[in-house]
């Protein structure tokens, strides 16, 4: 859209866990967005994406015209969206997606932006910024710049659910065989580890977390057993908000179950950032509940 | 109000199109959905049982039972089903309707309360903004919650969709009605 001579602008879609309780994702974001050339713009007025399991489950004729409140802020920019929650991606990228299919849909909802002066028109794209890297950046890009490789480094993956699904929407194929975290970890040379739950969601979607906390915490509780047992040394997201339930909710669980988990996670320009030789409190990685090893910070 | 189904088309259908909610009917209870779900495997939730639930038209029993809401929408079922019902956006409409008829736990609404009053589900608080400044960004981010007028847009929308009374809403308080007397149900 607005790409010229090898840069290119996006709006960052910032939403609520991101900005609000992980900054440091933020933060490590930007940073090597633009190492790339690639400059974020903030959404000024921007409000919750709003959570797609979790107004979507409580009215979504209410979801709808607050996401598309948020798609024409982007569309006024005449930028495409960039997002680093898989909740904003989910809710962001489907209502657009619905708005556009459905023109009785579109009228009604801009019936209602209309009452402040705006319209969702369609114009813009949601991206998740593992997309970006991973396609609009490129893997040999990024491994130009890894300056301190992860070698010898153990990685469980998480995806989180509404990246990869519904894949009508979402665009990223197979949602049993995903490669696109994979292949972001191992170019900083660290290796890449199966384990049984890998696929599992976090525990915390679609007002899960919310209805019973201690209940949701047990699914993450048997998705981070799952990767330790096979010898992980941390677990790399695209997510916010499985940050928030896989990184604080460890704390929680310790609380909850009598454990004593220190698990590192890492979001996905987190893990990045430290390989492309960023400092852990840069990353924002010193700030959290989960402390990162020697073996990722050397 | 019509059968539990006829509603879930009326109310679904007009987000994702008749046809999508419809596939309810292509359910053969095969149980792929059950067997996949990583709630099922913690929790009493059988989206199996859920289908054959709706179909019958069991309406009070699936709104009365706390299981509609351990689902986390991850999507795996809807993945996987050889019948192609559209098995996530069902759940959710099923809860839109609950919801509707007042069957919303307390810390469900809060959250529809936290966007009213900052525009976030999440919002910033004071030991946030220090977190911000400690990796170089601005204290507050230029979200609804730092422009009042920007925030005043999400707050219309709310009251034109009747969300405000669905949870209800107190905008003199700016919290959910009777919390000072211990709040309802």
């Amino acid at each position: 859209m607005s790409e010229e001579e090898g840069t290119k602008e996006y709006a960052y879609f910032l939403g609520c866990i991101t900005p609000n309780r992980y900054p440091g994702i933020e933060a490590a974001t930007k940073r090597i967005l633009k190492e790339f050339g690639i400059e974020t713009k903030e959404m000024m007025g921007a409000s919750c994406c709003p959570a797609p399991g979790v107004f979507g489950s409580f009215d979504m004729h209410t979801w709808l015209p607050v996401a598309a409140r948020n798609l024409a802020i982007a569309e006024e920019m005449d930028l495409e969206i960039v997002v680093t929650c898989n909740g904003c991606y989910g809710s962001l990228q489907e209502a657009d997606h619905l708005l556009r299919e459905n023109p009785k849909l579109k009228e009604k909802t801009n019936e209602i932006l209309g009452k402040f002066g705006r319209e969702f028109k369609g114009t813009t794209k949601v991206n998740h910024s593992i997309v970006v890297l991973h396609d609009f950046i490129g893997l040999d890009r990024l491994k130009e710049r890894i300056t301190k490789p992860m070698n010898g480094v153990n990685v469980a993956v998480h995806y989180g659910c509404h990246f990869l699904k519904p894949r009508e929407v979402r665009g990223h194929g197979s949602s049993e065989t995903p490669y696109i975290l994979e292949d972001l970890v191992k170019v900083t040379g660290a290796k890449e580890v199966d384990y049984k739950d890998k696929l599992m969601c976090c525990g915390a979607g679609g007002g899960n977390r919310t209805a019973d906390s201690v209940q949701s915490l047990e699914w993450t509780r048997q998705k981070l057993v799952s990767a330790i047992e096979e010898g992980c040394d941390c677990m790399v997201h695209p997510c916010a908000f499985c940050h928030l339930q896989l990184d604080r909710g460890q704390e929680e669980m310790n609380k909850a179950f009598g454990t004593d988990f220190n698990f590192p996670i890492l979001f996905a320009t987190q893990f990045l950032g430290l390989a492309m030789g960023l400092s852990q409190t840069e990353c924002g990685l010193d700030i959290q509940t989960t402390t990162m090893p020697e073996k990722l910070l050397k | 109000m019509g059968t539990l189904y006829e509603d879930m088309v009326a109310c679904g259908g007009e987000i994702f199109g008749d046809e999508h909610i419809e596939t309810l009917r292509e359910c053969v209870q095969c149980g792929k959905c059950t067997a996949s779900c990583p709630s099922g495997r913690n929790t009493a939730l059988r989206t199996r049982k859920l289908f054959q639930m709706a179909l019958t038209d069991m309406r009070e029993e699936i709104f009365n039972s706390p299981e509609l809401w351990f689902c986390s929408t991850c999507y795996t079922c809807y993945e996987r089903c050889p019948k192609g019902v559209k098995t996530t956006d069902l759940i959710r409409t099923m809860r839109n309707l609950a919801a509707k008829e007042g069957h919303m736990s307390v810390p469900h609404r809060m959250i529809g309360v936290y966007v009213m009053k900052t525009g976030h589900a999440v919002p910033l608080g004071p030991a946030q903004k220090e977190l911000r400044k400690a990796v170089g960004l601005d204290e507050m981010a230029p979200t609804a919650q730092k422009y009042k007028d920007q925030l005043e847009q999400v707050q219309t929308i709310f009251r034109t969709t009747g969300y405000d009374a669905m949870i209800d809403f107190d905008w003199d308080t700016m919290n959910l009605k009777g919390m000072d007397k211990g709040g309802k149900k």
